[in-house]
């Protein structure tokens, strides 16, 4: 397929304003050549990455999306990139849910010391990117059994919440 | 009514332009993007025609937005946010986007870094749109600092704020100040005597009467922001009443127990169950070691409390904490030495007279455990020949990648204390010389000329294996010589072990409650490794020293001197202004379900039982927006980086995508 030959995904990249957006900016201090795939939205804090965000990134089109912050430990909020690795696990459940594969959504981690990190962490996720094709959530929509097994059993266990409430 | 966008395309020179069509991407976010009613592009956008260029069409063209694609916002943000503001726009209306470090510096193709520069560029015209006015906050700015250390370093920011004034707490965790200064003979490349240098500055700080001093005392918990940090400081019991203690020494003189001395003395030396770590310590109120002292452990002795001639000793005492409130905080937490038995190669522990660096420099000290004597360990041989070993635990990617920064030199003075004390041969084991500042090549010269030997390669192996009658009873150093390039093995008496400097253990605890990163390393990281190596990412918070990188002693005193200096910048001016970027609850969304409580690592949000709904402290919220993100009714907004003008971002920059789905909605 033509298209695929030459498939340049567009990656939507939330990078907090301590870490890793400092590595993209040091990346580019040092001249350090690497994919121009990730376009780099900048939030405070990983932890200011509300779900809705990579949903809202995916339902307009984004081939992948980025979630980038400081080293666990190191947060320059004390602790809330744990909070935005949760989110990540959970992110990554609904997005399977919803028909998107979950290797389009990736978090990583960069200080602001590590600009070769990022800039290899792009290259190899715009790879990664290239090898699953453009976004074609409809068509996995469709076909996947098991996705719409995963659905009929949260629908299934929600009714059985709803039973036990008084 | 629409709101008018101005859009600037800098060229940076040829910095973006070389690898960015400019030309197009201007002229394309201005037949493009809705409500841009001028998009320029500029050679120069941060000169000041190119902000006066902004400030003409805001007047003129009634811009109410401005969207500047140039650099990182982390350098120019402010310069265009204060260009706007002379216009008469409020400063928050302004967005820049980074067309340089983040596309034309890591591109390689023209057409797709245009491609990425018209997303930013849209994405940021989206947003703009969408962005609120906001007026900075202003904090009052208290004028009393905490100092975290009592080093070389720290004492330098606190005589300097002090004798400027200004009121200092400076906490200490041993029983004395003076940090690893006061361990050290010599200093390099002047061979000025360490203690006499040092020891006059501890006792300024001693009696200094803008000084409150607390020795034997850790920080415990910071809360609070830059111009009011409150910090809780535990005060270890020194068993020793303060004030009557006239420091006289008559209880440390009669206490009959004699303990291993590891921290001041290295090891090499003695000090008693009560002690303080050395003659000239600073205060001279003796602390009592609970592990060894025979009251605490047996119930008997009391001997100095019964020879204390004020009643100073209180077995009884306990720890203290205490809650001071200060403007900043300068942390010059130092350094620890590398641990040389992690290079079992080399024999320390194993091999007697292996030695550490700081062993020998208590060696050398004239008030040390051999009163200046080099000797062997068995405490009277004077050695023959001596190896000293750089880089052990530094440039070796086994253990810590960096250079240590001072080994080399102090290499050079142990060379040239152990030419003038001894008539023993001295051997340097290299891998590069050092000696990039003042007056150090000189001193490599000299000891060229003192006739020090230099061996240039890393030393393999250390041991007491002889394989010739000339090696009995040495200690065999086994090492490539580069220049030579042959094997070498060189017995000697007695080898120093020039160890790394390392972060203190604790720095990443002590870096979480002051809110500084550390690198990989585990040294403080500073806000800009060039321009501002003193202030952290932090407001309010400083570094000093070798907390923030190994570094030597002019270097530490004057970071020390530089933090205090920006310190006092903050505390002449006396009120600082804070970014806005904080969030707020709205009330009568809140459903009082307190998810957001927990997610505050400031305890900046409260649960108000009253109304049943959450708000935000404003004062203690640092604006990271993770309750914002967490609140399932949407109910917190995070000023500047709202849901609003989030998903009116990933809209611009997703321009030339194809939408999959019926878009999520706000």
């Amino acid at each position: 397929m033509a298209e695929t030959a030459t498939f340049e995904p567009k990656i939507v990249g939330f990078m907090c304003n301590w870490c890793s957006y400092r590595a993209a900016d040091l990346a580019g201090s040092a001249r350090i050549k690497h994919a121009p795939n990730v376009r780099i939205i900048r939030v405070m804090c990983s932890g200011r990455v509300d779900p809705t965000f990579v949903f809202k990134a995916f339902s307009l089109g984004a081939d992948a999306v980025m979630m980038a912050g400081c080293h666990p430990g190191e947060c320059h909020y004390i602790e809330q990139n744990y909070k935005a690795m949760r989110r990540y696990s959970m992110i990554e459940h609904s997005l399977k849910q919803l028909g998107v594969e979950p290797d389009r959504f990736r978090l990583v981690w960069a200080s602001a010391a590590e600009g070769q990190q990022l800039a290899e962490a792009v290259d190899k996720f715009v790879e990664d990117v290239r090898k699953l094709g453009p976004l074609n959530w409809h068509a996995n929509l469709a076909e996947s059994d098991e996705r719409l097994e995963a659905l009929a059993n949260i629908v299934k266990e929600h009714e059985e919440a709803l039973e036990v409430l008084p | 009514m629409a709101e008018k966008v101005g859009i600037y395309v800098c060229h940076c020179g040829s910095n973006i332009a070389g690898m960015v069509d400019v030309e197009e991407v201007a002229k394309w976010a201005g037949a493009n993007i809705p409500d841009v009613v001028v998009s320029r592009d500029y050679k120069f956008m941060c000169s000041s025609l190119g902000q006066q260029m902004i400030e003409d069409d805001i007047k003129k063209e009634g811009l109410t937005r401005v969207v500047v694609g140039a650099c990182s916002p982390h350098l120019h943000e402010k310069t265009f946010r204060r260009a706007c503001s002379n216009a008469g726009m409020n400063p928050y209306l302004c967005q820049m986007t980074n067309l340089r470090e983040h596309v034309s510096w890591v591109a390689v193709d023209r057409s797709a870094a245009t491609l990425k520069a018209k997303a930013l560029v849209s994405a940021s015209a989206e947003r703009v749109k969408m962005q609120k006015p906001l007026e900075p906050m202003s904090v009052k700015v208290n004028p009393a600092t905490l100092v975290i250390g009592g080093g070389i370093a720290g004492l330098q920011a606190t005589l300097e704020l002090a004798d400027a004034g200004y009121h200092v707490y400076l906490v200490e965790r041993e029983p004395s100040i003076g940090g690893h200064m006061a361990q050290f003979d010599k200093t390099f490349p002047t061979l000025d005597c360490s203690a006499c240098i040092l020891t006059p500055k501890m006792s300024e700080v001693g009696q200094h009467e803008n000084v409150t001093m607390m020795t034997y005392a850790e920080v415990e918990e910071v809360s609070g922001s830059v111009g009011e940090f409150t910090v809780k400081i535990r005060k270890r019991a020194r068993y020793v009443e303060y004030a009557p203690c006239t420091g006289c020494g008559i209880c440390i003189e009669k206490c009959p127990q004699k303990v291993v001395d590891t921290v001041f003395e290295a090891g090499l030396g003695y000090r008693k169950a009560i002690y303080t770590p050395f003659p000239q310590a600073v205060p001279r109120v003796p602390v009592i070691d609970v592990d060894n002292c025979r009251w605490f452990k047996q119930q008997k002795c009391k001997v100095c409390q019964k020879l204390c001639p004020t009643n100073a000793i209180n077995y009884d005492q306990q720890d203290e904490v205490v809650e001071i409130k200060v403007g900043n905080i300068i942390a010059a937490t130092g350094w620890k030495m590398f641990e040389s038995k992690g290079l079992p190669q080399y024999g320390y522990g194993r091999l007697a007279n292996v030695f550490t660096s700081l062993e020998f420099e208590r060696l050398c000290n004239s008030a040390g455990p051999t009163n200046g004597k080099i000797v062997l360990r068995d405490g009277k041989t004077e050695p023959k020949s001596v190896a000293i070993i750089h880089c052990v635990g530094s440039r070796d990617t086994n253990h810590n990648e960096y250079c240590s920064g001072i080994c080399c030199m102090a290499s050079l003075k142990f060379g040239h204390l152990v030419l003038e004390k001894t008539n023993a041969e001295v051997y340097s084991f290299y891998i590069d010389m050092r000696a990039n500042q003042k007056g150090y090549e000189e001193f490599y010269q000299r000891l060229l000329a003192e006739g020090m030997n230099f061996v240039r390669g890393k030393v393999a192996e250390i041991t007491d294996a002889a394989r010739k009658p000339s090696e009995e009873g040495k200690l065999i150093i086994q090492c490539e010589d580069t220049l030579q390039g042959r094997q070498r093995r060189i017995p000697v008496d007695m080898v120093v072990l020039m160890g790394a400097l390392e972060p203190q253990a604790d720095a990443k605890e002590t870096g979480l409650k002051l809110g500084i990163s550390c690198s990989m390393a585990g040294w403080y990281t500073e806000r800009h490794p060039k321009l501002d190596p003193v202030a952290t990412m932090t407001d309010g918070v400083f570094v000093a020293g070798v907390c923030q990188g190994p570094k030597d002693i002019p270097a530490s005193v004057a970071q020390g001197a530089a933090a205090a200096a920006r310190v006092m910048g903050m505390i002449t001016k006396g009120t600082v202004t804070i970014e806005p970027i904080v969030a707020s609850v709205t009330e009568e969304e809140c459903s009082g379900c307190k998810i957001c409580n927990t997610m505050c690592p400031y305890n900046a949000i409260e649960f108000d039982a009253a109304k049943e709904v959450s708000h935000v402290i404003t004062a203690l919220c640092k604006g990271c927006g993770t309750c914002v993100a967490a609140c399932p009714a949407g109910a917190i907004t995070g000023a500047h980086f709202n849901n609003q003008q989030i998903f009116a971002e990933i809209e611009g920059i997703l321009w030339d995508a194809k939408p999959q789905a019926e878009p999520v909605s706000a």
